[in-house]
């Protein structure tokens, strides 16, 4: 019999090769208590967290723990259902509802997570004829979006306007084009050039879809991410978002002003063939997504948490993922995946926790550091981080 | 338009600085087995061929070539419905 997980042999391999030099596995770890969205135990140490993608600190939030707890009595534990059969609650619809105030746009679909709602969106849009164009460095379920369905799929080099231009204009003019970008790419936490790119794409009679989970909440004068920022969200036909970030809580939506938007509910696979969100994380959603509209002194103190990382750590002499800081996440470069991994145990037994991303989820074969500021981490945590970094990149002589 | 000689030449020429381990090209050169190239080496290769012969190679069409021979004659499919 053919072992069926042979294929898996070399990372297996590589991951004991790692473990048996003595390292905590990166990829392992528990946290025991969380106190906080800045703070947890993990190993019985206080931690302070910097990975978590918890951008405006939602998840303690008074008012969305008691929503979601006034749901739990209210609806139950769970919908045991598709959202087209008997798992569209009343807050299901809420949670729509304030997803299109927040963006200001005509509809809303709630997927239950954040990868369904790429995986849905991109597969069903984009039939066998037509043409998905896309950045190179796209998330993982914007490619499983392309796998899933069936059509022509062209890949353009990061962030490059000319080669996302030249390949549309080599397109057959009539064909169906969906091109997909990200506001923030969550590696190396770089902002795409969407007014440029959003205008090339129309230009070539293209419809674009923007998957904004890294900018939403923060970026943009009313949160609602980097093509608001850049002044073409009104170009934009549809915007993916997650509620894994920003929000707080899990689950994933669509918003969109096109006209009809709503017959995606009976024909995207990944939203009819899967149980919808449970009823306390749509309420928690919903009360969340109304409180972010009025954010903008958190925004500014993100901001600031953000400048300051990520001056101290250039100071630091740490080569970073973008000359100057364009998101909350700052991505610290890594020679190799062992002194990756040494550092991120080192770091840990500071007392802080980042994410360590490697290949294949880092473009150019990269080990990051990365980590992603949270709104209510204080002037006093973003010191302590510092000290902490300084203290491991000696330690693990990263830096001198 | 270029005949197939020329686009075999042109497309051996670029295989060139992404040729780490110095494999001799032939017709038959796999491009995963042969010269060990990741997906990263495949789409930075495949847009500077594009660019040269100003055509697309869909990731669909990608998945059925595995050899030089394959992806020269593909190209001179694409060239020729280009016009």
């Amino acid at each position: 019999m053919a072992d069926l997980f042979s294929k898996f042999d070399p990372l297996i391999q590589q991951r004991e090769a790692l473990l048996e030099t003595g390292l905590t596995d990166p990829f392992n770890l528990v946290m025991e208590r969380v106190e906080s969205p800045t703070v947890a135990i993990c190993n019985g140490k206080r931690t302070i967290l910097l990975g978590t993608y918890n951008y405006m600190g939602m998840t303690f939030d008074p008012d969305v723990v008691a929503a979601g707890k006034q749901a739990l009595d209210d609806f139950g534990s769970g919908t045991t259902g598709s959202r087209v059969l008997n798992g569209t609650y009343a807050g299901h619809k809420v949670c729509e509802e304030a997803l299109k105030d927040f963006y200001a746009m005509d509809h809303a679909m709630v997927f239950s997570t954040g990868y369904q709602a790429n995986l849905g969106l991109i597969s069903t849009i984009a039939g066998k004829d037509d043409y998905i164009i896309l950045d190179v460095d796209s998330h993982a379920s914007i490619y499983d979006g392309c796998a899933l369905g069936n059509a022509q799929i062209v890949p353009f080099r990061h962030n490059d306007i000319e080669a996302l231009d030249k390949r549309l204009k080599r397109l057959p003019p009539e064909a169906g084009k969906l091109v997909v970008l990200e506001g923030v790419y969550s590696m190396l936490g770089d902002v795409a050039p969407l007014k440029e790119m959003v205008a090339v794409s129309k230009a070539a009679g293209a419809m674009v879809l923007v998957d904004e989970a890294h900018s939403m909440g923060f970026i943009g004068e009313h949160g609602r991410g980097v093509a608001e920022a850049q002044g073409v969200i009104g170009d934009v036909d549809f915007i993916i978002g997650t509620f894994s970030k920003s929000v707080g809580t899990v689950g994933g939506f669509c918003v969109s002003n096109h006209p009809k938007f709503e017959i995606l509910r009976l024909v995207c696979r990944p939203y009819v063939f899967t149980a919808s969100l449970p009823p306390s994380v749509v309420a928690t959603a919903a009360t969340s997504i109304r409180k972010l509209m009025d954010s903008a002194d958190k925004r500014a103190h993100l901001w600031e948490n953000s400048k300051r990382l990520h001056a101290g750590l250039r100071q630091l002499g740490f080569a970073l993922g973008t000359d100057a800081p364009q998101s909350a996440i700052i991505a610290v470069i890594m020679p190799d995946l062992e002194t990756g991994a040494a550092m991120w145990e080192a770091l840990l037994n500071e007392g802080l926790y980042v994410n360590l991303a490697r290949p294949p989820a880092t473009p150019a074969g990269m080990t990051l550091l990365r980590c992603s500021l949270c709104a209510l981490h204080s002037e006093e945590q973003v010191g302590e981080i510092l000290g902490m970094f300084a203290a491991a990149g000696r330690a693990t002589g990263c830096i001198s | 338009m270029p005949d197939r000689q020329e686009i075999y030449a042109k497309t051996v020429e670029m295989i060139e600085p992404f040729n780490k381990k110095g494999v001799a090209i032939t017709e038959a050169t796999r491009f995963a087995q042969d010269l060990e190239w990741d997906s990263l080496t495949v789409l930075d290769f495949v847009a500077n061929i594009e660019d040269e012969f100003d055509v697309i190679i869909t990731m669909n069409m990608q998945a059925e070539i595995e050899t030089v021979g394959q992806l020269v004659d593909a190209l001179q499919r694409l060239i020729a419905a280009r016009g």
